[in-house]
């Protein structure tokens, strides 16, 4: 709905209509709206006819990985034999990423419905709903919804719990989240086992993200084939997608198209296009983790999955990190690496030597100091960070470095020649 | 550095009741530690030494353990921190908006000086952090529990008034 923003013409809103208004916060006011219907006509079904209604959606994980939802819904076991559980991402800490809070903020009941749909999909007598531990404002409004809908008892035999995380980007990657559920340091885990055959606890679990589970109502509510119809470009992308907007445009804020629209119009239609006097530069599309594209790059690239990768990127979080022709990508570039430098759990050693290596690089160059062989020495660390590790934090780091130098290479050699003044100390 | 720790066991009374409360959410007593540190540090200020092997005796873990967990998390002050413990994010979104120089003026008129310092009169604590999850509202800020959207320089002097 644009939200801080007025809805724009041209978005299809569905989970963000309500984005701004207090009253759909309420269990009164989100029941006056239709909410908790779908959730009640769930429950008198057999969970593998919910199952196959998202599957027959086409919905995927908005979590990062665009995984099928009702695909991964499916591998949990057929015959129960001890208790399933399912865990609900709401970490969100990948740098350009703030719909999720959103969600929580203004539609808090979506997103219980969703898990309790969910659940009973699953055979899950228990939901946890992970909030990163700044969401101070979505973890209150969180607590409250809950206890109200508790009170009216919408939820069958399901128990929705939350569980407040405490500082760790890597507790978004999906087993590191159940480790820190289950009191550990929030380790990421080797898989196999995948999470559906020993998860949390060691049970069969199901993990998705806010933003998929809000959109499962919906669905039910208004059939596969509706959500499967709205499509632009590739139909393996179906439904709409909030797309978090920041950095160098006008309006920032979270815009839902359908997948496919044109990553140009988001950004010059709806957000403003650049400040004033100002021309943009690179975008990165889909959170940090994703390669950057350029200005040609972005004008030609069409928000979906395929269409993403097409340009060259990933569509990942939906988070769109905008860089206009003031920003210097190789200070950027280096803040970055500087994240996930920080935020690795320093288990494999790839990742935390890679991490750390190539942000004192960039620093260094950044200070007037850099060799002539360090880009070729980041790249090489890039390699060695790429498809290497217990989850794929280390290649998001070399995700933005490798593509950055690849398509603002000029910028890096500048500080290499001299012909830049130093920004940092070295 | 040592710390002068006026130290009350945590768990006992209305505190002690909530973490019952809070066991009862979960199948076995260690995955109710990061709650058990929220309540402690909310009572506390801080976890200490104490705390945590308070935290290990009520849950049945041991001290290391829970210090190897309280280590991993940045949100778990392991000193004393001011009276406003103010995060601001300088990650790339929030550093092209600006972010920096929100830094810069929050250490300059609270009178913390520099980041992760704490005031001389123990007023405030200012940390750089990574990503807020709401960067569309640079220059996300979050004073204690309070979360402030759309910081500016300009701004701060208001924020600083406000808290002090
Ligand atoms: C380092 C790392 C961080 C992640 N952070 C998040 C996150 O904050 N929120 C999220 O939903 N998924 C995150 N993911 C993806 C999850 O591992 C997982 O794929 C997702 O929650 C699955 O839900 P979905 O299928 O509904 O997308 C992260 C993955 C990695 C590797
Ligand atoms: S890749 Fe990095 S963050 Fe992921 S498990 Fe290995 S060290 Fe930890
Ligand atoms: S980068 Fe500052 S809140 Fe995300």
């Amino acid at each position: 709905m644009g939200y801080p923003h007025k809805s724009h013409p041209k978005e299809t809103v569905v989970l963000s209509q309500y984005f701004g208004d207090a009253d759909a916060r309420t269990f009164k006011g989100w029941t006056k709206r239709g909410g908790y219907e779908a959730l009640a006509q769930s429950l008198k079904l057999d969970p593998v006819a919910v199952t196959d209604v998202v599957k027959e959606s086409g919905l995927r994980g908005r979590g990062g990985a665009g995984f099928p939802t009702g695909l991964k819904w499916s591998f949990m076991p057929k015959e129960k034999k001890r208790p399933h559980y399912l865990c609900v991402n709401a970490d969100e800490s990948e740098p350009g990423t703030f719909k999720d809070r959103e969600i929580m903020r203004w539609t808090p009941h979506a997103l219980l419905e969703g898990t309790a749909i969910a659940a009973h999909a699953i055979r899950a007598e228990v939901a946890y709903i992970y909030i990163r531990g700044e969401f101070t404002e979505p973890w209150t409004i969180m607590e409250r919804a809950l206890a109200e809908a508790n009170a009216a008892d919408v939820f069958g035999d399901i128990t929705i719990h939350l569980h407040r995380g405490a500082g760790a980007y890597i507790c978004g990657e999906e087993t590191a989240l159940m480790n820190s559920i289950e009191g550990k340091r929030g380790n990421p885990r080797i898989k196999p086992p995948f999470p559906a055959a020993a998860g949390l606890f060691g049970l069969p679990t199901t993990i998705n993200n806010v933003e998929t589970l809000a959109a499962v109502p919906h669905i039910i509510k208004r059939g596969a084939a509706w959500y499967k119809a709205l499509s632009l470009s590739n139909p393996k992308s179906t439904g709409t997608k909030l797309f978090s907007v920041c950095g160098h445009v006008q309006r920032p804020g979270n815009y839902e198209v359908t997948m496919g629209f044109p990553l140009k119009d988001l950004l010059y239609d709806m957000c403003g296009g650049p400040p004033p006097g100002r021309t943009f530069k690179a975008c990165i599309p889909g959170g940090s983790s994703v390669p950057i594209l350029t200005r040609e790059e972005t004008d030609a690239c069409l928000l979906d999955y395929e269409g993403v990768v097409a340009s060259g990127s990933m569509l990942g979080s939906g988070g769109v990190i905008v860089f206009d022709d003031s920003a210097d990508m190789v200070y950027q570039i280096m803040r970055l690496a500087r994240f996930y430098a920080h935020e690795s759990c320093a288990q494999c050693t790839q990742c935390r030597e890679g991490t750390a290596w190539t942000t004192k690089i960039m620093e260094r160059i950044l200070a007037g100091q850099g060799k002539p062989t360090d880009l070729d020495l980041l790249l090489d660390l890039s390699e060695n960070m790429t498809g290497k590790t217990i989850c794929v934090l280390s290649d998001s780091c070399a995700a933005p470095i490798v593509s950055g130098i690849k398509k603002f290479r000029g910028e890096f050699e500048a500080y290499l020649a001299g012909k830049r003044q130093p920004v940092m100390v070295g | 550095m040592t710390v002068q720790e006026d130290y009350q066991p945590v768990f006992t009374g209305r505190v002690l009741e909530e973490l019952q409360t809070v066991l009862q959410r979960y199948p076995n007593k260690q995955a109710a530690l990061l709650p058990a540190l929220w309540l402690a540090q909310r009572e506390h200020g801080w976890i200490s030494d104490r705390i945590m092997a308070e935290v290990a005796e009520v849950l049945g873990l041991t001290p290391a353990y829970v210090k190897g967990v309280v280590t991993f998390y940045t949100m778990y002050h392991q000193h004393p921190v001011g009276k406003n413990f103010v995060q601001v994010c300088t990650t790339s979104p929030c550093n092209i908006c600006g972010a920096e120089e929100v830094l810069k003026a929050l250490l300059a008129q609270s009178g913390a000086g520099d980041a992760g310092a704490t005031s001389p009169d123990g007023k405030w604590t200012i940390v750089e952090v990574e990503c807020l999850g709401a960067c569309g509202f640079a220059t996300p800020v979050l004073v204690n529990d309070d979360f402030v959207e759309n910081v500016t320089p300009d701004k701060v002097a208001d924020l600083v008034r406000k808290y002090r």
